[in-house]
């Protein structure tokens, strides 16, 4: 066996590759298990209705259905829970009204899959139509209210100088703005945009299998999950169980991207019906049936305004926008836009004022799709900065450099009151200015347009809020308290030496892709020197892994890769005892590398993991008094989010005949702290942008006046090709954090932020010629090309 | 109906209902579940098998018009401990992150690199446009199509990103 010595910081190919390429990795629908039955759900045509009557009895008549559950038979379970209750909480079926098309009004549990499907087919369900409420501006004016029991449609509105009252005493900058409005030398640049409804459309649909053990009284739910522990927290609370009743497997997961970070009604119903049928029961979710089971993102329509002086001062941001959070608020849905407002005034020393109306529609859930608020604050905010500096004739860096904070101002207090770690935006985006050659970059932009051919230059920074701390900001929402578990933003690592010297590292963490397998064996691996392939990395199991929130908000290294560090430095220093007494040395003089220990000057003088091990669990071998075995937990709490950052570059060519956009160069300058494994945190820059772009270009989630989602297959919802995508350049700067141990800040979602307000801008500068200003996401051709019609007869 | 096929080498019988999709014969009858679901439109790729040398999704396909054929799914790719080059290639290039797609996208590359043995950058990325990816925004996964397609020829594979960046 190869023996792969890492350091944080180097290249090893992944751990968990081998079994993927040969197509040996098991997700949750290649388990079987025996006597399972299968589901399939009735559900809604009307995006409203009231139901008059459900008939199962045609359905409960086909052989091989054994039930068909509504909501009678669960109304006592729920609703869904949320760990913010503003809005309409789902119920697991619908009770009484349906409230958006698709939603799931009654289950049939059969022995296989066409069974269940005929079985929903023949569910009788009467219906009495209502007026829908669809699209956002009309649900706000509360013409069509859609649930009788609140208020308004309009949940809540998120204020930037008051979002969370009694604990943050901010300043309201709204009267300093209209002050400077009113200023003869100031600028103002203001516009309406969309940044349009997506589904994220993970490549593996979700899947769940449940299978209650009545003597063991103990439900094992095996589901496709971000958040494996607080699946088991809300399992329990539902069920009245003790948590350690509920067994969560998340195995491999085929993406998540957010909407893996919901608890579903469907994870509670197989729960359900298994304890009922004392059977596995399974439900598998189709590609088209993700558009009514799964959460979507984004949605908003809001209009953006800053104001400024001609040399570039801003003087004021402000937003005013409507979020789309369809029908039934679940997981985080009306605190998405807070993490929004959390970068809402960017990299920039700015005046803010910025509202965001959460608005109920009869559509499907929205909550956390990548980045989940952050890609649609730095969209209005870096769009309108793009236009500010086009009104003045400034150049796009040079506005944005003349407003960031400095270097020496970190760490930065923000409008909202959060405190910025650490940050160098001035040296990134000259770093990007220069590598790119951007103005070589206009320059070829002018011989092109000499040549009749509308190229352009795109340029965007941003900051991204993500591996949330303190502690405190778990009570606003973000904790798992609405699922059962209190929790702080803590994470977690146990690492273990086994007897034979090779070492086991428990997580808490639900990767969906990211290779928290190699990441965190690289961190085990740099400091206690065990070879990678004599580390394993168990994750996914609540069973053995520890206590750990799961994997969103780009929190996992920066959070449990943290821990997993300080547990490491435990197990380090007791094992360099046992060294020093295995050697006769001194503890201080321990060292460890290439799969084992010496002592510091005599690298001849040394000894192997196994032989640590047999003396570690052999006290009578080891240091008087010492505790047998090797291995520690740690819990770590960081004392703040990290705020990554960075800056992109496009480069686009239009076809203005047919609107076309091809993307000539991708350049990214991305900055997040410290590095554990470039290869792996590239690839994460790179699908990042490559969803920023998919946004910007192709995708969006189409409801008709009635909320018929129009573009529920993908054959009507185009995800990014290969074609479509070129080769992303990528360099970075390092701006550590001080905020863990690592040094590092998150990745995940920060290609997703940079991206799409790349693309428009890019794709505004090459038809600003025509007169275009802007032009809402998706750039598809149709529309890029009505766009410059529209500029010309202008 | 009575189905047989060769799938891997081996020859396989079976029994299905005639509506049964070749992919759920192979994934439930045969429990290869290297071959992925991922869609019900034949959009995302997931599914892709060799039918006859042919990338083929196997969604597309009733198990009963597989009689006869000579069938090689992602279990059937590498020979003992031997990885086929494109999977080499995935795993040298970091090519697959969540792993869901891979299956298909490796068997689409390796037919790809059979009809072309020196496809271009441009070549790849239009011989998998047939199969989706979310994670990787596709650089990597040309470049891990680019590694194998040397190695096939005998060639040196050209240098990673982070080669690159070293160099």
């Amino acid at each position: 066996m190869t023996a792969t010595m890492s350091q944080v910081g180097g290249i090893v190919r992944r751990k968990e590759d081998p079994a993927l390429i040969q197509g040996r990795g098991v997700y949750v629908d290649d388990i079987k298990l025996n006597g399972e039955l299968t589901v399939a759900f009735v559900r809604s045509p009307f995006a409203r209705a009231r139901i008059i009557s459900i008939d199962t009895s045609a359905a409960l008549a086909i052989p091989g259905v054994r039930a068909v559950y509504t909501i009678d038979d669960v109304r006592s379970l729920g609703p869904l829970l949320a760990q913010i209750p503003i809005g309409k909480l789902r119920p697991l079926l619908a009770d009484g009204v349906v409230n958006h098309v698709g939603e799931a009004v009654a289950m049939v549990v059969a022995e296989d899959r066409y069974q269940a499907e005929d079985g929903a087919e023949a569910v009788v369900v009467e219906y009495d139509q209502l007026p829908a409420s669809v699209g956002l501006k009309f649900s706000a004016t509360d013409e069509v209210k859609i649930h009788d029991d609140l208020d308004s449609n309009i949940l809540h509105t998120w204020v930037s100088h008051d979002w969370w009252p009694g604990v943050f005493e901010l300043e309201d900058h709204r009267p300093a703005i209209a002050a400077a409005k009113e200023r003869d030398d100031v600028v103002i640049v203001s516009q309406e945009m969309v940044n349009q409804r997506l589904i994220p459309v993970a490549i593996e649909p979700r899947a769940v299998l449940a299978d209650w053990s009545h003597g063991y009284d103990r439900v094992t739910l095996y589901t496709s999950s971000q958040i494996p522990h607080a699946v088991a927290g809300a399992i329990a609370k539902t069920f009245g169980l003790p948590v350690n009743g509920v067994h969560v497997i998340a195995p491999e997961v085929g993406g998540g991207f957010g909407c893996k970070l919901n608890v579903y009604p469907d994870e509670v119903l197989v729960c359900f019906a298994s304890h009922k049928l004392e059977a596995p029961v399974r439900w598998t979710e189709t590609r088209r049936e993700a558009g009514y089971s799964t959460i979507q993102g984004r949605g908003w329509i809001g209009t953006a305004t800053i104001t400024g002086t001609r040399d570039g001062e801003i003087l004021g941001y402000e937003l005013d926008a409507l979020a789309d959070m369809g029908a039934y608020s679940q997981n985080f849905t009306v605190a998405i836009p807070v993490l929004g407002l959390y970068v809402a005034s960017g990299q920039y020393n700015i005046p803010l004022a910025w509202s965001v109306k959460c608005v109920a529609t009869n559509t499907q859930t929205t909550d956390a799709y990548r980045g989940a608020g952050r890609p649609e604050a730095a969209y209005y905010l870096e769009r309108a900065i793009d236009m500010f500096a086009t009104e003045i004739g400034m150049h796009p860096g040079d506005v944005r450099k003349k407003n960031f904070f400095k270097k020496e101002d970190f760490p930065a207090t923000v409008p909202i009151g959060l405190t910025m770690d650490s940050g160098d935006y001035v040296t990134n985006l000259d770093k990007l200015l220069e590598s790119s050659d951007y103005a070589g970059l206009k320059a070829m932009q002018e011989q092109a347009r000499s040549e009749g051919r509308y190229v352009g230059v795109g340029l965007s920074t941003y900051v991204e809020v993500c591996g949330f701390g303190p502690s405190i900001l778990a009570e606003f929402g973000f904790g798992w308290d609405g699922y059962g578990l209190p929790s702080s933003f803590s994470g977690s690592g146990l690492v273990r030496i086994n007897p034979d010297g090779s070492a086991t590292v428990f997580i808490g963490t639900g990767p969906s892709g990211q290779g928290h397998e190699t990441t965190w064996a690289q961190i085990v691996s740099d400091r206690l020197g065990i070879a990678m392939e004599m580390i394993r990395v168990a994750h996914g199991d609540t069973t053995d892994s520890p206590m750990g929130i799961g994997t969103f908000g780009s929190r996992s290294a920066a959070v449990d890769g943290a821990a997993t560090y300080e547990a490491a430095e435990k197990v380090r220093s007791k094992a360099s005892e046992l060294v020093a007494h295995m050697l006769e040395a001194s503890a201080e003089d321990v060292r460890f590398a290439d799969g084992g220990a010496h002592i510091v000057g005599t690298p001849g003088h040394k000894v192997t993991w196994a032989e640590i091990a047999e003396v570690a669990y052999k006290p009578h071998k080891g240091p008087e008094g010492m505790e047998a075995g090797l291995e520690a937990h740690a819990v770590f709490s960081p004392g703040n989010a990290t705020w990554p950052f960075g800056s992109h570059i496009a480069v686009v060519e239009v076809d203005v005949e047919t609107g076309n956009v091809d993307i000539l160069r991708y350049l990214a300058m991305d900055d997040c702290g410290n590095v554990i494994s470039p290869m792996i945190v590239d690839g994460q820059i790179h699908g990042g942008i490559a969803q920023g772009i998919g946004q910007a270009l192709f995708e969006e989630a189409v409801y008709d006046e009635n909320g018929n989602l129009l573009s529920g297959s993908l054959v009507d919802y185009p995800l990014p090709t290969a074609s479509d995508l070129p080769m992303f350049e990528l360099d970075r700067t390092v701006t550590p954090t001080d905020v863990n141990p690592l040094g590092v800040k998150g990745i995940g979602e920060a290609g997703t932020i940079g991206s799409a307000q790349t693309l428009v801008n890019a794709v505004v500068d090459a038809l600003a010629p025509l007169g275009v200003k802007h032009i809402d996401m998706p750039l598809r051709p149709k529309k890029v090309w009505q766009a410059i019609q529209d500029a010309q007869e202008a | 109906m009575k189905v047989s096929m060769t799938i891997n080498g081996r020859l396989v019988n079976g029994d299905v209902e005639p509506r049964t999709l070749l992919v759920h014969f192979i994934r439930e009858e045969l429990a290869l579940t290297g071959t992925h679901i991922g869609c019900e439109t034949s959009y995302c790729g997931a599914c892709t098998i060799h039918v006859d040398g042919a990338a083929t999704k196997s969604c597309t396909m009733l198990a009963v018009q597989a009689e006869g054929a000579n069938i090689t799914t992602i279990e059937g790719m590498a020979k003992g401990d031997d990885l086929h080059p494109v999977q080499e290639g995935f795993w040298e290039r970091h090519g697959l992150q969540c792993g869901y797609c891979t299956p298909g996208m490796i068997m689409s590359g390796a037919a790809l690199i059979a009809e072309n043995p020196t496809p271009t950058e441009d070549e790849i990325r239009h011989g998998i446009e047939g199969n989706l990816c979310r994670c990787t925004g596709y650089h990597n996964i040309v470049k891990s199509i680019e590694y194998a397609a040397a190695k096939m020829r005998g060639e040196t594979p050209p240098p990673a990103d982070w080669e690159e960046v070293s160099a």
